[in-house]
């Protein structure tokens, strides 16, 4: 049982406690960019679970069975951009053909998730922690749901924001700018929760 | 020696492998895209002036192609697009008339105001303070809203009201939403005979009068001249004309006593009675020598002007060239 305890402190850690967002300061681009609304926030934080998913379902056998077997560790970030980039490609296409609906709802986030680092950093840091497949899945989804719930806050304090008043020199993205920082301020408060 | 060779290779490989996998899932998961929806994205005039009701001209060429929505929605596109996008459709267009916008007030009691107004220049803002410093709550503030929503330069203040230029107007409504008051409205715009009457007051008709030098006041003299049932109606002192019945005969400009209808953009000379026209050749040249006379039926008070086209026989003889035209207009 020793497996669902680790996988379980896994998942714990990716969403809570090295939230990729708030703590590692992964993935900042999106989180300010696609912020504005709770809506279009939720549709990209779905985007993103799924695609840390896949990814780190897919970068691992190639991690694990090419590149360390070769020797070739040192590639990996370029090696995973690579394995990204056609991942999403990919996955656009066997959207929109097999799952429109899906394919409608994901919309423009799924391509600008390409250059989401929160997906590279995933990937890395599985490779990085010589996870096994099951951990390294786990840790890529978790991690996206990580990402989901520290977008949709984020968004929903922006969408409070708007009303609120603000100095003039801090309108807009400034402001913004402080409320992330204080919503990752906040997250420092689940540091050292554990799953024994 | 051995991993600075194989890293370039083994990195080839694997972009080549996905390549191929990417192309092989491109014809595979290939979607077919309705190609006349590109064509007809190709031929929108690209404004996305959102006039058709669509997000954006993509949505719109997207909806046509569903069938949600009609060929000729293009207001900047024009009927010659809609023809064109009929072609693409493989569908009939029938021929309507261009819509433009226009606005209901000519400005006649933009000088009569109930209060200095100073603040900021925008109808919105100016529209607050007791619905506008000018006596006719109804009457264009000339704070340029409307000039500002204009995608199209159409749209300008002249002495201090709108005035849309119709040959630039595509009839998109940005200015329609924009204007506070509410008086501009999208009418249809016949090529001839192009019947027009800018008025949205509904104040009961002293108080028009009051307010404005040419408002309208609801007294029906149009609606009597009318021949066609239905193509104008005063409703809560206010003539409207219903563009699907007017056929433009102008008689109603002829009638109005403020001189507030338009035919092609000029007011008809009161009608004269029926032998009028029979008489006019031989009474023009004595008119003629008495132009002074021919004006006053439009320099006369507007009220007792109502009564002129029975009570100035004589002045409208003076217009014979206009006079003989009118037989054919009615």
């Amino acid at each position: 049982m020793e497996s669902i305890t680790s996988l379980l402190s896994i998942a714990l850690g990716a969403v809570l406690v090295n939230n990729f967002i708030l703590s590692q300061f992964l993935g900042i681009c999106p989180f300010m960019g696609v912020s504005k609304k709770v809506e279009t926030a939720l549709g990209m934080g779905m985007a993103v679970i799924f695609v840390m998913g896949v990814a780190s379902a897919v970068n691992w056998p190639i991690n694990h069975f090419i590149l360390e077997k070769f020797n070739l560790s040192f590639m990996q970030t370029v090696t995973f951009i690579l394995v990204i980039a056609s991942l999403v490609q990919f996955v656009e296409m066997f959207l929109q053909k097999a799952m429109p609906s899906l394919y409608e709802a994901l919309g423009v986030y799924l391509p600008l998730i390409t250059t989401n680092c929160a997906v590279l950093g995933v990937t890395l840091q599985n490779a990085q922690k010589s996870y096994n497949f099951g951990e390294s899945l786990t840790y890529g989804i978790t991690g996206g749901i990580g990402f989901l719930i520290a977008i949709v806050l984020f968004a929903s304090v922006r969408e409070r924001m708007e009303f609120a008043k603000c100095p003039k020199s801090f309108e807009g993205f400034p402001i913004a700018l402080v409320a992330a920082s204080l919503i990752a301020l906040a997250f420092m408060g689940f540091s050292g929760l554990k799953v024994w | 020696m051995s991993t600075t060779i194989l890293a370039p290779i083994v990195l080839t490989i694997l972009g080549i492998i996905f390549g191929i996998i990417l192309a092989i899932a491109s014809k595979v998961f290939a979607v077919e895209k309705d190609p006349r929806e590109e064509a007809i994205a190709e031929i929108l005039p690209g404004a996305n002036c959102g006039g058709c009701g669509y997000p954006g001209c993509g949505g719109y060429a997207n909806s046509v192609v569903k069938g949600l929505a009609p060929v000729n929605a293009c207001a900047p596109g024009g009927a010659a697009l809609a023809k064109q996008i009929g072609e693409i459709m493989g569908v009939a267009v029938e021929e309507g008339a261009p819509k433009v916008a226009q606005v209901m007030c000519t400005g006649g009691g933009h000088d009569k105001t109930r209060y200095d107004y100073v603040g900021l220049s925008s109808c919105l803002a100016v529209s607050r303070v007791s619905s506008g410093p000018l006596q006719c709550s109804y009457g264009c503030l000339g704070g340029g809203d409307c000039v500002d929503a204009c995608k199209f330069d159409a749209i300008h203040i002249v002495n201090g009201v709108a005035e849309v230029d119709l040959d630039k107007c595509v009839a998109c409504g940005a200015c329609v939403t924009a204007c506070p008051k509410n008086i501009i409205q999208i009418i249809p715009r016949n090529s001839k005979k192009y019947t027009e009457l800018r008025c949205s007051s509904h104040d009961k008709g002293p108080a028009t009068r009051q307010a404005c030098d040419n408002g309208c006041i609801g007294c029906k003299l149009c609606v009597k001249a009318c021949p066609k049932e239905g193509a104008i109606t005063v409703d809560n002192f206010l003539a409207k004309i219903n563009y699907d019945i007017c056929i433009g005969c102008g008689l109603c400009s002829r009638a109005c006593p403020r001189k507030l209808i338009t035919v092609d953009g000029v007011v008809l000379p009161p009608k004269p009675k029926k032998a009028a026209p029979a008489a006019a050749p031989k009474a023009a040249p004595a008119a003629a020598e008495a132009p002074k006379a021919a004006e006053a039926p439009k320099a006369a008070e507007p009220a007792p002007a109502a009564e002129a086209p029975k009570a100035a026989e004589p002045a409208p003889a003076a217009e014979a060239p206009k006079a003989e035209e009118a037989p054919k207009a009615e």
